[in-house]
């Protein structure tokens, strides 16, 4: 048995969990806004810390989780298995999907809901190695005039957002550190 | 004093996940309704378990909580909410609106205006705004889908042709970044200007109707009106009798068997706070 998969979670769930959604909260309320999630987890690489901490405070066996590309490896599957309990999916069926920018693609994949229940989409997180408020410009819902964040490209984000109500939602995470971009964010 | 029999907050972590799922859907999707798993909480319906449950998910130990029913903090409800967070969570709680981190409200929003750093959580009787003009949800559901809302001002000008004016005074329907029509939950039409443009994230939470919206902050939200019936957030027009505030919104109290009456805030915190600065209505002592 590995002893490593067992360690690098919650030390004291209901508490860090609470902390961690307040910082994805304010990332998904504000879109472009940079939160720092204190270092509550230490997962297995190449998961970063707050990736980490996302999985762990919104996922569970009710929602199947698709790793792309280098992130679909025997360690993250028992590290993620262990912690959350969540089964595993390909794109189609998944309600979280986690990996590189250029590994989650085609985004054409994912469920973006149906127009009576648009709440029936994915949420991609998007490990990043740079995550900063210099890039694309962000306008729309949460944002009061502009704000700016690095994004991997802007004609993808730009067909999510035409397609409101329905779409995915982003979560960008980079060390201990995320931002999030709702379908509602018009880039430009 | 915190009881360690709970877990942290009252509910379950995977319940919690699940309401948190459902308001990072409702923040993505400005105004629409995302369907949840309530679950029984310890208080009847229409005690604000809807709204319960939305702060149980949001809260941290370092929050300040406040509730307020009616704008008032010193009511059964309010008390008896802030006391179950107190021995659930442990929290703090304040009566300050500008102290106050995490503030659940029924069917008013405070008078003091809202700060970036502050959270905003509702208590939703009927979350559908079409519900009592279309009772089925099939329909409601489709409505929503293909923007059909018609009906909503169809309601509106039977309103005009009654009375003359819209007469609707509270639970004023608004439209969210021009997309969804959305139930502001039963506050007076008065308080429907400060849910646009708020610097606050605003989450509403109906329990026994399953469901959970939310307004990230800056969205738009106009009330819907008549360009020759343009949309009136009115009041009582009196001063309060208790700090002669013009600005806030006033109940009606009656005070003897002759009928008179008098007005005061039904902020509760807002009046306090004008009396101790020396401000006196007609009828202060």
């Amino acid at each position: 048995m590995q002893t490593d998969v067992l360690d690098g979670g919650f030390s004291n769930p209901p508490i860090d969990a609470a902390h961690v959604f307040r910082g994805v909260m304010n990332a998904m309320a504000r879109p472009g806004k940079i939160e720092t999630i204190q270092g509550v987890v230490a997962p297995p690489a190449p998961l970063s810390p707050a990736a980490g901490a996302a999985l762990l405070t919104l996922c569970d066996p009710d929602t199947p989780i698709h790793l792309a590309g280098s992130f679909d490896t025997t360690d993250l599957r028992t590290w993620i298995s262990f912690h959350t309990g969540a089964p595993f999916a390909g794109p189609n069926d998944c309600v979280f999907a986690l990996g590189h920018w250029d590994d989650l693609g085609p985004l054409s994949s994912y469920p973006i809901g149906t127009p009576a229940y648009p709440d029936r989409s994915a949420t991609l997180i998007v490990e990043t190695d740079n995550l900063t408020n210099d890039g694309q410009r962000l306008t729309g819902p949460g944002i009061k005039g502009a704000a700016n964040l690095k994004l991997p490209e802007t004609t993808a984000f730009q067909k999510n957002h035409a397609q409101f109500p329905l779409g995915l939602d982003f979560i960008f995470t980079c060390g201990d550190r995320l931002a999030a971009l709702p379908r509602s964010t018009e880039v430009s | 004093m915190m009881q360690d029999t709970y877990n942290f907050a009252y509910l379950d972590e995977q319940t919690k996940r699940m309401i948190r799922r459902a308001i990072l859907k409702g923040l993505a999707i400005p105004g629409y309704q995302v369907p949840f798993a309530s679950r029984e909480m310890p208080m009847p319906y229409g005690w604000g378990t809807g709204g319960v449950q939305v702060s149980a998910a949001v809260l941290t130990p370092e929050d300040r909580f406040k509730v307020i029913d009616q704008g008032a903090d010193d009511t059964t409800n309010a008390v008896s909410i802030r006391s179950f967070f107190e021995r659930t969570a442990g929290v703090e709680t304040t009566t300050a609106t500008e102290d106050a981190t995490v503030i659940q409200t029924r069917h008013r929003i405070p008078e003091q205006p809202l700060t970036e750093d502050q959270i905003l959580v509702y208590q939703v009787p009927i979350p559908e705004p079409l519900r009592f003009l279309e009772p089925r949800e099939s329909e409601t559901r489709k409505m929503h889908s293909l923007e059909e809302y018609g009906l909503m001002h169809v309601k509106l000008y039977e309103d005009i042709s009654r009375h003359g004016h819209i007469a609707t005074s509270y639970a004023y329907p608004v439209r969210v970044e021009a997309r969804y029509v959305m139930d502001p939950s039963p506050i007076p039409k008065f308080d429907n200007p400060k849910l646009d443009d708020n610097p606050a994230i605003q989450l509403f939470g109906a329990g026994r109707e399953q469901r959970i919206y939310a307004l990230p902050p800056y969205t738009k939200v106009i009330s819907l009106d008549f360009d020759d019936h343009p949309f009136d957030p009115s009041k009582a027009d009196q001063p309060c009798g208790l700090c002669g505030s013009n600005e806030s919104y006033l109940d009606e109290i009656i005070v003897d068997d002759a009928g008179n009456r008098m007005f005061v805030c039904s902020d509760t915190d807002y009046c306090e706070k004008r009396q101790a600065a020396g401000h006196k209505g007609k009828f202060a002592a």
